[in-house]
């Protein structure tokens, strides 16, 4: 196995200039379209999950409808707002779009193939940090975002800006620490040799709850449903791009969707296995020529952006407050407990030590997880068996009204009539 | 009277004899309803329940009619454009009395009566509509013309594509209203059915169009 990934750095390492510059246009050339048809796609499967058809018009069923899309963007009046400042303006998009590509240049899309006579593999570059340069990639498209808001000169997006770099700030911490302990247990942050470490199981089974975490942050991270507080119609209309119109519009939403599908395929990468194949069909790896790993690829692709559009068709958009309290009180100390474990079990395993205490280690793990569970809950049960009581209130000395026939009065039930008969009797 | 009002009061009395007694058993019953069951493994069940209700959804029938290629018959009783009806011989049921365009709250419609002549004779009475419009732009379909009608003249029928791209074809005219001729119908004007007046056409007794009648259509074209 060893050999393999050595040979993988090797072969794009060896890739000659032509060569790269063909990938660069190839990987560019993937990613618009992958987001003219995951744009289709969500609307149409979305469209299903509501009990629509969603986009049939444009081309057969509909696919050429984000086609037409963008050409009617492109053909919009390009308005600038007066009290924007212009120059950041125009540059706050193009920080968004440029930046939001960088980071499939390290995502390895297949294995090694054969291209124009040479042996490569369909990934442009890889460094022993690769991992890290694909966050701090998406971390400058919070500047795109928060330029666009500030520049607007208006009240909704400079609101909507500073939600969304917010958020994107918030949910990077725990989306960074989800990974560490991917990095723990591949001992690299190169993203084809943490593919290659993932030959016998994926870290999605392994390390389950990391997995979880990221896949939550994810959708934190892209301002997506049900997180996509940035773009709440009912309070702040657009968000950061209220005042865009034209193709700097559709150059954020070009963004975003690249962005979605930056973030899938990173996770593919990380925690399904990349490129592989299921487990017990590895045969089909060889298949085209190794192209086919590019089919197993973009399939776990898909399956996120699926995930994505599951979850804008069925949760509501969070409140604010519920959001921010989500990531920074429950994801962010989640995944750094995960991470000690993950840690400690690994030091405990390099350093030799006995079976039994590491068996014994995980059980006081599970159990103290268990215990803290209960615990909360115990809690929180009576903090709303308490919220529920209700206060025991003296008996009103003062004559009540008397109530029509069948209303409650606050005494308990009684109808007008009886209660003016009681009171007459009285 | 009173015996009744008395029986009924010592009913409800019977069952809550005394206010402070009354109040109790309310407060349990209020908080047998308030705690929330629902926690932990089952909360997490219900919200995947969420989840399944979207998933399966995406395999049911669309409710969408894809209009223009697909028409859903309408309601049967549906407000469409109106329709001005003729008796079975052909003459006009309308007898020009504007109490339609009276009664429309949009004012839709425009109408001009005119009496009729031997020579030229439109409806069985002593009048006919001689211009009928109704502007589309402003009719609301509320159907109280329909109501209004004394003669049954003005019905409304089912069809309900009448956009267009100029506000001047939206006013429709008379004869855009007028229901078509049917077998047995004869074009106005023409004279009534032999020994006939408006009472006998209004209580439905004339069968269709006579020969004699014919003839006189035929020498007014």
């Amino acid at each position: 196995m060893n050999e393999f990934q050595m040979t993988t750095t090797d072969l794009i390492g060896m890739d000659p200039g032509w060569l790269i510059a063909v990938k660069a246009l190839l990987v560019f050339a993937i990613c618009v379209v992958l987001t003219l048809f995951s744009i289709w796609a969500e609307r149409r499967v979305v469209a299903r999950m509501q009990m629509r058809l969603g986009p049939n018009r444009v081309g057969k069923f509909g696919l050429l409808q984000s086609l037409a899309d963008g050409v009617k963007l492109a053909f919009k009046e390009d308005l600038i707002p007066k009290a924007a400042d212009k120059i950041v303006f125009v540059i706050a998009p193009l920080i968004s779009v440029s930046v939001c590509f960088l980071a499939f240049a390290v995502i390895p899309m297949s294995g090694p193939v054969m291209m124009f006579g040479r042996e490569t593999a369909m990934q442009l570059t890889d460094f022993p940090v690769a991992v890290l340069y694909i966050l701090a990639a998406t971390s400058i498209g919070v500047y795109g975002i928060v330029l666009a808001g500030w520049s607007s000169g208006s009240t909704y997006p400079l609101l909507g800006g500073l939600r969304s770099s917010a958020q994107v700030i918030s949910y990077e911490v725990a989306m960074g620490l989800s990974l560490v302990a991917v990095f723990i247990y591949s001992g690299s942050m190169s993203t084809s040799e943490i593919v290659a470490s993932q030959d016998r199981f994926w870290y999605a089974v392994v390390l389950f709850p990391s997995f979880i975490i990221y896949v939550i942050s994810m959708v934190g991270e892209t301002n997506r449903a049900p997180f996509d507080l940035a773009e709440a119609e009912g309070e702040l209309v657009g968000g950061f791009h209220t005042e865009y119109s034209s193709l700097k519009f559709a150059l954020f939403f070009l963004a975003e969707y690249v962005n979605i599908l930056a973030v899938s395929a990173l996770a593919t990468t990380l925690f399904l296995g990349g490129y592989r194949a299921l487990p017990g069909l590895g045969f089909t790896e060889s298949w085209l020529g190794g192209w086919f790993t590019m089919v197993w690829f973009f399939a776990k692709v898909l399956l996120f952006f699926f995930l994505f559009i599951w979850l804008r068709g069925t949760l509501p958009r969070l409140r604010y407050d519920q959001f921010m309290k989500f990531g920074w009180k429950v994801l962010i100390p989640a995944s750094i407990a995960w991470i000690m474990i993950v840690a400690t079990l690994r030091v405990l395993s390099a350093e030799g030590a006995p079976q039994i205490v590491i068996g014994g280690f995980t059980a006081a793990m599970v159990l103290l997880v268990l215990a803290g569970t209960s615990i909360y809950e115990r809690s929180k049960a009576r903090a709303e068996a308490k919220a529920h009581e209700v206060p025991d209130m003296p008996e009103p000395t003062f004559p009540l009204p008397v109530m029509p026939t069948g209303r409650t009065s606050a005494a308990g039930i009684v109808s007008a009539r009886s209660g003016e008969g009681s009171e007459r009797n009285e | 009277m009173s015996s009744e009002l008395n029986s009924r009061q010592s009913d409800s009395r019977q069952s809550d004899s005394r206010h402070s007694d009354e109040v109790a058993p309310l407060r349990k019953a209020e908080s047998e309803v308030a705690p929330v069951t629902d926690k932990g493994a089952a909360s997490l069940f219900n919200q995947a329940k969420g989840f399944w209700v979207t998933f399966r959804t995406m395999f049911k029938k669309v409710n969408t009619v894809e209009y223009p290629e697909v028409k859903e018959p309408t309601a049967p009783r549906f407000h469409g454009r109106h329709q001005l009806n003729r008796h079975p011989d052909g003459l006009e049921k309308c007898i020009g009395c504007e109490l339609c365009a009276w009664a429309c709250p949009a004012d839709a419609i425009y109408v001009e009566g005119e009496s009729n002549t031997e020579a030229a004779r439109y409806s069985p009475g002593e009048r006919y509509g001689k211009v009928y419009q109704i502007n589309y732009l402003r009719c609301i379909f509320c159907g109280l013309c329909i109501e209004a009608c004394p003669t049954r003249a003005l019905t409304m029928t089912n069809e309900y594509e009448l956009a267009d791209n100029d506000r001047g074809k939206l006013i429709f005219e008379k004869e855009d209203l007028l229901a078509p001729l049917r077998a047995g119908m004869l074009p106005p004007p023409h004279p009534m059915y032999p020994d006939a007046d408006h009472h006998t056409y209004y209580r439905g007794e004339v069968p269709g169009a006579s020969p004699l009648q014919e003839n006189v259509s035929e020498k007014n074209r």
